[in-house]
């Protein structure tokens, strides 16, 4: 028996860890989404909203001045930034969304972190004129409250999550909790490449464009694939929507970067792929920060979108097979590669972005000058300008302190 | 006593299951142990005792905090499966254990279902464990010849998958009251009387009502439809806002007793 794949499975990892209540609901929504994966119409209309209305293809750029600097490999962006609600989680949710209407769903609801998928989802509720409901983490409120304002502007509710350590994780549990009580007439859109079969591989089917887009880019502009594709890992879709179309193209490395937040050595960080072990979380097996007896752990990184204790199970998978490399980088890490950018090519990144960058700027020095890297922009830098700031204070920081330690 | 003997002497005597559900370890395991001694003599059946877990999806707030309340105090797995087998002989009604399957993994399933086993513990209520995903635990089970029953979930949404998911299960069914999370509510599904029906025409197993259950009087409106009922917020909330142990077991104590009556006693 053991030897039978299974659709809803990466190896050992995925699966569906859901109360039975939801379990029809599950089905149903793989039914229909196997349908949409075969029905043109759906896919022209998919392309049309990401063309027409969230400026795609987002353009890959040869960042000159990251590459001298660097002194390495030609470094390109994929400027996933330039979106319209300035991240990649709007493709996701503008597939989801039109599976949802195709489902004759009217209401959706989500889970945010720092609210980029929040307000995506909003975003195009509003467009689409469908109720949206958004959980986000107490703690997470009080920390965006732009994006809070953002989202009831779209005309979304956000609602407060006060439950365990108030941040994603707990506001993911809190969006499947309403997903249970009213299964009939909700459609619940994840906003990564976890949660049960079959999300895990719909996000990143909605998310590979970057992937498809940056393969027919680079091909124009250098005319060999990539050696190194580069992209953060949070939950993980914007990597694994630019990993997936390449995986079979065995010259292309693939390397995710995990927040390391304070240190690996600390337990402020949130790598669960470096340091996380199996277990199920959110309805999936994957790798998790969690202790000896299941619990699972409190997070940290610098980047709200990064600060969750589990990651996609297609990455746990691509971790196991050795198929993706995984590192981290430290919140001071990313605070300098924000800066970095900003200062080099003017282009201030999501902190999550910025961790791709910073594993970059220790990666492009050892490679030779023709190799060609790509790394994931995922998002603009503009709703972090606050964090960085305080962060950046001296003496006002954790990170700040790390800076200085490292420097005695 | 294995679970379903009690349902069969409680059935020939023409009585319903009292199946009350509390958190172990919540705000103790001290109360723990007297609150579940209480119910135990106020003439309980069966015991659901729940191990914290720090990401219970489908429970509702009240037992949300009373994880959070216990697992704040130390309550872990290990001392939860002591505190019942400490409690063997002591008890009458047999124990089911309610547990996420995260924290069994980690235990490791074939250790877990023999500690559980050697803790006298003869159920087990995993609400993150569907059908799809659960061969391995009931595989283990069957290949040690366990005494121990994996209680299969049926919700009101799970229409066809009612005959699946019943099916080989031992001890009983538990039936999901309405779609939601577990919390008091004055509303069931709208036709819990079919949903019984799906249920009893794929399955000789007797069956109990849980989620939403919070006074005599919602039991003695269902009780006709099924074997058995289960309890849980409402004792949880009790336990909550009683400010000693000795009012925990006296609430605990008269509310059990309440239920006794209606559900036929002696």
């Amino acid at each position: 028996m053991s030897t039978v794949v299974r659709e809803s499975r990466f190896g050992m990892f995925g699966g569906q860890y859901v109360p039975e209540t939801l379990m029809n609901a599950l089905i149903d929504l793989e039914n229909e989404y196997k349908k949409c994966l075969v029905d043109p119409e759906f896919w022209a209309e998919y392309q049309y909203y990401l063309r027409e209305y969230s400026g795609r293809p987002t353009p890959l750029y040869f960042a000159a001045n990251l590459t001298k600097a660097l002194g390495g490999g030609r470094v390109y962006l994929k400027r996933e930034d330039l979106n319209h609600t300035g991240a990649h989680k709007i493709n996701n949710v503008i597939g989801q969304v039109l599976l949802a209407k195709r489902m004759g769903i009217q209401r959706i609801i989500a889970e945010t972190g720092a609210g980029q998928h929040g307000v995506a989802t909003a975003t195009i509720c509003a467009m689409m004129s469908l109720k949206c409901e958004v959980y986000m983490g107490a703690e997470d409120v009080k920390r965006q409250e732009l994006n809070v304002f953002r989202m009831e502007l779209l005309g979304a509710k956000v609602n407060p999550v006060n439950s365990g350590t108030r941040t994603l994780k707990d506001a993911t549990n809190e969006a499947i909790r309403d997903w249970v009580a009213n299964v009939d007439d909700t459609f619940y859109v994840i906003g990564s490449v976890v949660g049960p079969h079959p999300y895990p591989s719909m996000v990143r089917d909605f998310q590979r464009i970057i992937g498809d887009e940056v393969k027919e880019q680079i091909m124009a502009l250098e005319g060999c694939l990539p050696d190194y594709l580069v992209a953060c890992v949070g939950g993980g879709s914007n990597a694994m929507g630019l990993f997936y179309p390449f995986i079979d193209a065995p010259g292309v490395k693939l390397c995710g970067v995990e927040a390391a937040g304070l240190g690996l050595d600390t337990d402020k960080h949130a790598a669960s792929i470096c340091k996380g072990s199996p277990g199920v979380l959110h309805g999936m097996m994957t790798l998790l920060l969690q202790n000896g007896e299941g619990q699972i752990l409190p997070v940290h990184s610098i980047s709200a979108g990064l600060d969750y204790p589990g990651v996609g199970p297609e990455h746990a998978y691509l971790y196991q097979t050795g198929r993706a490399q995984y590192a981290a980088v430290t919140d001071y890490e990313a605070l300098h590669a924000f800066e970095f950018l900003a200062r080099t090519e003017g282009i201030i990144p999501a902190l999550e972005s910025a961790h791709a960058i910073a594993y970059v700027q220790k990666l492009a020095p050892k490679t030779s000058k023709d190799a060609l890297i790509v790394v994931n922009l995922s998002g603009r830098g503009d709703k972090d300008v606050y964090t960085a700031a305080e962060a950046m204070k001296p003496g006002q920081s954790e990170a700040e302190n790390m800076k200085a330690g490292d420097l005695e | 006593m294995r679970i379903h003997q009690v349902f069969e002497a409680l059935l020939s005597s023409g009585k319903k299951a009292l199946i009350p559900y509390i958190t172990a370890g919540d705000p103790d395991l001290a109360v723990t142990e007297a609150a579940v001694l209480a119910m135990d003599q106020a003439g309980a059946d069966i015991i659901e005792l729940g191990v914290p877990y720090s990401d219970p999806l489908a429970d509702g707030i009240v037992i949300q905090r009373a994880f959070q309340r216990a697992l704040e105090a130390g309550t872990n797995i290990h001392k939860v499966l002591d505190l019942v087998e400490s409690l063997q002989g002591r008890i009458k009604a047999p124990w089911a254990l309610l547990v996420y399957f995260n924290p069994v993994y980690q235990y490791g399933i074939e250790n877990f279902i023999a500690r559980c086993a050697a803790a006298g513990v003869t159920g087990l209520i995993i609400p993150d464990l569907p059908l799809e995903e659960r061969t391995e635990l009931q595989r283990t089970l069957e290949d040690r010849s366990c005494p121990l029953d994996l209680i299969p979930l049926v919700a009101p949404t799970s229409g066809e998958r009612i005959s699946r998911v019943v099916a080989g299960a031992t001890g009983f069914v538990y039936a999901i009251s309405s779609k939601g999370v577990t919390g008091v509510r004055k509303q069931f599904a709208e036709d819990l009387e079919s949903f019984i029906g799906q249920i009893r025409a794929a399955t000789n197993l007797p069956i109990a009502l849980g989620f939403g259950i919070g006074d005599v009087e919602t039991v003695a409106r269902i009780k006709h439809l099924v074997d058995g009922v289960i309890l849980g917020s409402v004792l949880v909330k009790m336990i909550e806002n009683a400010a000693t142990k000795d009012e925990v077991v006296e609430q605990v104590s008269s509310f059990i007793r309440a239920l006794r009556i209606e559900l036929g006693c002696g």
